[in-house]
């Protein structure tokens, strides 16, 4: 990797945990004012911290939005693919070299719209990947068109009279597909966020962290949430800890959303049993010799 | 300020969303010109709770050591 010391401004003012694991050149980012996913990238970048992961063995994949300028801040080895495909990319790397931790940084219509097909797979293939999804409910970068978690009901510039699709649940949705582990945070709950996708990395297997973001600038604009504070605070109110959730009735979690890890099994992870293949063949190959 | 810490605002990187004058526990942010600053004769603990929400990493606590920790770590890097 190159000497990136030398490229690094030394005196501008930021803290440690920005200097060493962003591209300060690149910062400020082009994220609107208040946008979640400036939130969530730290807490990306903090969970790596605390797991003492190092940068040269961390990929991070991003596909296209808002959410996938990611990989251009963080300073990784990083890689800003086609839109939707930033884990069929993230699948192509860890089966290369499954040493590699590879983090897929991706927002809510990229992983569910375009690239849906490659997350049920990933998912059902339970490849050692993990995946970031900053869901704002909706497509910013475009111009505020609703996206397939954009809630029923709520406004778009595709959607001016409501939307009429119910939405998905990322974290429901990769879990029915077979993730061994699936989780929620938010932009607000930065702690909890934190640990989670910390428990994301270190889980073994496929993990899907959907973390609420908020796009104060269209989803907040078309649905009068107003401004990022509000849109904060919406999250401190009406999400619940998992393990409270457990003890309520669907009546009451109506219109809330769980916080934490939903679910987390264990299944033999991909590249391992894919391994462990190659080697029965070599060693039947040799036996027969 | 007490101790070895000290709150940093970087204003050329904020964008004045509010979002730490807002979760402040103590209150003791406020915004000025689309700025964020600290409000005069209240008490900062130095929590980091703003560091914690602030979407451009513009307010943050520094600890006095921080400076060798991150010279140290560029000779590292």
């Amino acid at each position: 990797m190159v000497n990136r010391g030398d490229v690094k401004p030394k005196n501008k003012q930021m803290s440690n945990l920005v200097y060493k694991y962003m591209r300060p050149e690149h910062l400020p980012h082009i994220w609107c004012p208040g946008c979640g996913n400036g939130i969530i990238m730290r807490d990306v970048a903090q969970a790596i911290e605390n797991l003492g992961l190092s940068r040269n063995n961390t990929i991070i994949v991003s596909g296209i939005g808002c959410s996938s300028r990611a990989a251009g801040y963080l300073d990784f080895n990083t890689i800003h693919t086609t839109h939707g495909r930033a884990i069929a990319f993230a699948t192509g790397i860890k089966l290369a070299n499954p040493s590699l931790e590879v983090i897929v940084i991706a927002g809510d219509g990229d992983i569910s719209a375009i690239g849906g097909n490659h997350l049920i797979h990933a998912a059902r293939r339970n490849i050692g990947i993990t995946v970031v999804v900053m869901n704002n409910n909706i497509y910013g970068m475009t111009g505020g068109q609703y996206s397939p978690t954009t809630p029923k009901g709520a406004f778009g510039t595709t959607a001016p009279y409501g939307n009429l699709d119910r939405s998905f649940d990322i974290a429901g949705l990769a879990y029915g597909a077979g993730a061994s582990f699936s989780a929620r945070g938010s932009a607000y709950h930065v702690q909890q966020t934190i640990n989670i996708i910390q428990e994301g990395i270190r889980h073994d297997g496929f993990s899907l962290i959907d973390v609420a973001s908020v796009c104060p600038t269209y989803f907040g604009r078309k649905n009068k949430s107003g401004s990022a504070v509000d849109m904060l605070k919406w999250q401190r109110d009406n999400m619940i800890p998992a393990e409270k959730a457990e003890k309520m009735s669907p009546e009451e979690l109506k219109g809330k959303l769980v916080l934490g890890i939903l679910h987390q099994t264990q299944y033999t992870e991909f590249t391992y049993a894919y391994e462990r293949l190659i080697k029965r063949l070599y060693e039947e190959r040799e036996a027969n010799e | 300020m007490a101790g070895n810490k000290r709150l940093v605002i970087n204003s050329a990187w904020c964008k004045g969303c509010g979002i730490c004058a807002a979760f402040c526990p103590k209150g003791a942010l406020e915004l000025v010109d689309e700025k964020v600053r600290r409000k005069e004769d209240t008490e900062c603990i130095l929590c980091g709770m703003c560091e914690l929400r602030c979407p451009d990493y513009a307010i943050y606590i520094e600890e006095k050591d921080d400076e060798e920790a991150r010279n140290q770590w560029v000779m590292s890097y």
